[in-house]
């Protein structure tokens, strides 16, 4: 694991921000970290960057801990955290000159980047005066000047036209297809992430609701078949015997996993069969961004 | 060592089309001009001091002025400066995720501030020295060129520049723990006014206040009895030891604070 965070709690004051937080971001993903706004995704950040002192847990990145070998890990680490920090008297060159200087790295870095975030027409324009998406960019050069193997991007593509946020993406996923770096990025936009990342965390309230593959998400929205009927009880019982798979009875309705259209034609001839009044058949799909609203518009658990 | 290096230099870039870096070389300018200008225009006046008066009258109207007034005013707002130039930016949250230390990225702040404040005194010197001698070459009658003045000014000026690291620590911590810079502005302004007021009135104990060390570091730069006339500034007075213990314990206090804030 790149990362890899045990019980990570943090307070400011009496409030948790952060509460047991256990993250794995394996080596060369792209690690989604998806919450709503003030579901603790920059402190969890800020925390990893060691901006915000570890009350409890612990943080392990490339399998050293944070506290012991902070300057080591920072070596290996570029970040860009919520808006860009940039210099608005310099120009955008100078601001990569600058951090080139800060990092002892050689000069012929900055044109690369300036390249890499198609920002070489505007380089030598005052940065104060850049829209949202060039400082963004800047922002992304900034972080990516010491070719770190570890990206740590906040909100990478606010601000960002469509053309951007694709230009954002594939530069992202060329990174680590191309070039074994990871990128762990926070969003409260699932259809951005869904799009780049292959792992997935997700928060709220501090606490991390799920982690996994983006395909293990996709799997828990799978299709099911609501079914209307008179007597659910009875028809569950029926439908339990005859091999399907029961998920839910309610009073007025019950569901099943969802096979094919054809499977559902045969649910519903064979309720027939058996005198139950079918009132309704449907499929139902939650797409991500409905379960991704339901993991987090569920209540803090208390 | 490299890294404290790197990010020195990186301070002065930052801060190289800054007013704060144009202060550090506008003011020596123009205040030694204004006050050689006179000098050119009521030369009728000076003409029949001899050289060591000359040159005592001619510097002690730029020491003056600046010990008295604008050398407090200088560092409030040089110290200042340096870290609002973060706080406006928001970039301490970038800085202090670098893979450099606190500790080296605090200290380059405080001594690149630290330079600023000594090339600026290193300048006032030189442009005293350097307009003494024109005076003294276009305006013959004037005698800057019979009396030798440098060591003196020299020593004069880098007291002056010890007399001030006290109230440089005091300021620089200041503006790092306030984003506003109005409020260490505006405490810099008030305690530099109760240092007047202190100093003005002879208080045996002014000494102690950082704020009113520079005005009484040009008093005992003068009239010191005991200094002999080839050695005449007594540079590690009092009210120097004090302005440089204040400046170690508030730069070491500083330090402290940085180590244990959040940066939210």
């Amino acid at each position: 694991m790149v990362i890899e965070t045990k019980d990570l709690t943090f307070k400011f004051d009496t409030t948790t921000v952060v509460n047991s937080l256990s993250l794995q971001v394996p080596e060369g993903s792209i690690y989604g970290f998806l919450g709503p706004n003030g579901a603790g995704k920059t402190t969890t950040i800020k925390l990893l960057l060691s901006l915000l002192e570890v009350q409890q847990g612990s943080i392990e990145i490339f399998g050293l801990n944070l506290k012991q070998h902070r300057t080591t890990i920072l070596s290996k680490i570029g970040s860009l955290i919520e808006q860009p920090a940039i210099y608005a008297h310099l120009t955008g060159r100078e601001n990569l000159i600058n951090r080139a200087i800060q990092l002892r790295l050689p000069q012929a870095r900055v044109a690369i980047m300036l390249d890499l975030v198609k920002l070489t027409p505007a380089a030598d324009k005052k940065a104060g005066n850049y829209s949202l998406g060039m400082k963004q960019r800047l922002g992304i050069a900034l972080a990516m000047i010491s070719d770190p193997e570890l990206l740590i991007l906040d909100e990478p593509t606010n601000g960002l036209d469509p053309n951007g946020i694709i230009e954002m993406r594939e530069l992202l996923i060329n990174l680590v297809t191309n070039h074994g770096k990871t990128v762990f990025l926070s969003s409260h936009l699932l259809a951005e992430v869904e799009r780049m990342a292959t792992h997935v965390g997700i928060i709220n309230y501090g606490e991390l609701r799920f982690q996994g593959e983006i395909k293990d998400l996709r799997d828990i929205s799978k299709p099911k078949i609501i079914i209307e009927t008179d007597h659910t009880a009875d028809a569950a019982n029926l439908l339990k015997k005859n091999g399907h798979e029961i998920l839910e009875v309610e009073n007025d309705y019950l569901s099943i996993n969802y096979q094919s259209k054809k499977g559902t034609a045969q649910v519903n001839l064979l309720l027939n069969q058996h005198e139950h009044e079918v009132y309704s058949i449907y499929k139902d799909q939650k797409d991500l961004e409905q379960l991704f609203l339901e993991i987090t518009q569920n209540p803090r658990k208390q | 060592m490299r890294n404290f290096i790197s990010s020195l230099t990186s301070e002065y870039y930052k801060s190289r089309k800054t007013l704060n870096f144009g202060a550090t070389i506008l003011l020596p300018v123009i205040l030694c001009s204004i006050v050689c200008l006179g000098f050119f225009a009521m030369a009728d006046k000076f003409e029949k001091m001899d050289g060591k008066a000359i040159w005592g009258f001619f510097s002690g109207a730029i020491l003056g002025v600046l010990g008295n007034l604008l050398l407090p005013l200088l560092v409030i707002f040089l110290a200042n400066s340096v870290n609002s130039l973060e706080h406006k930016a928001d970039t301490w949250k970038t800085l202090f995720s670098l893979p450099i230390s606190k500790w080296t990225i605090y200290a380059a702040k405080y001594f690149y501030v630290l330079m600023l404040l000594f090339i600026s005194m290193l300048l006032f010197a030189l442009f005293t020295i350097g307009y003494g001698d024109l005076l003294g070459t276009i305006r013959p009658n004037l005698k800057f060129h019979d009396y030798q003045m440098t060591g003196l000014l020299l020593a004069s000026h880098f007291k002056l520049f010890l007399s001030c690291s006290g109230i440089l620590s005091i300021q620089f911590l200041l503006s790092l723990i306030w984003s506003d810079f109005l409020k260490p502005m505006g405490i810099g302004f008030l305690l530099f006014i109760i240092g007047m007021v202190l100093n003005s009135v002879n208080w045996h104990y002014a000494f102690l206040m950082p704020y009113a060390q520079p005005a009484i570091s040009i008093k005992t730069m003068v009239a010191n009895p005991n200094v002999r006339s080839d050695v005449p500034v007594n540079i590690f007075t009092s009210e120097i030891l004090m302005s440089m213990i204040v400046s170690t314990v508030v730069f070491l206090a500083g330090y402290y604070v940085v180590k244990r804030t959040r940066i939210k």
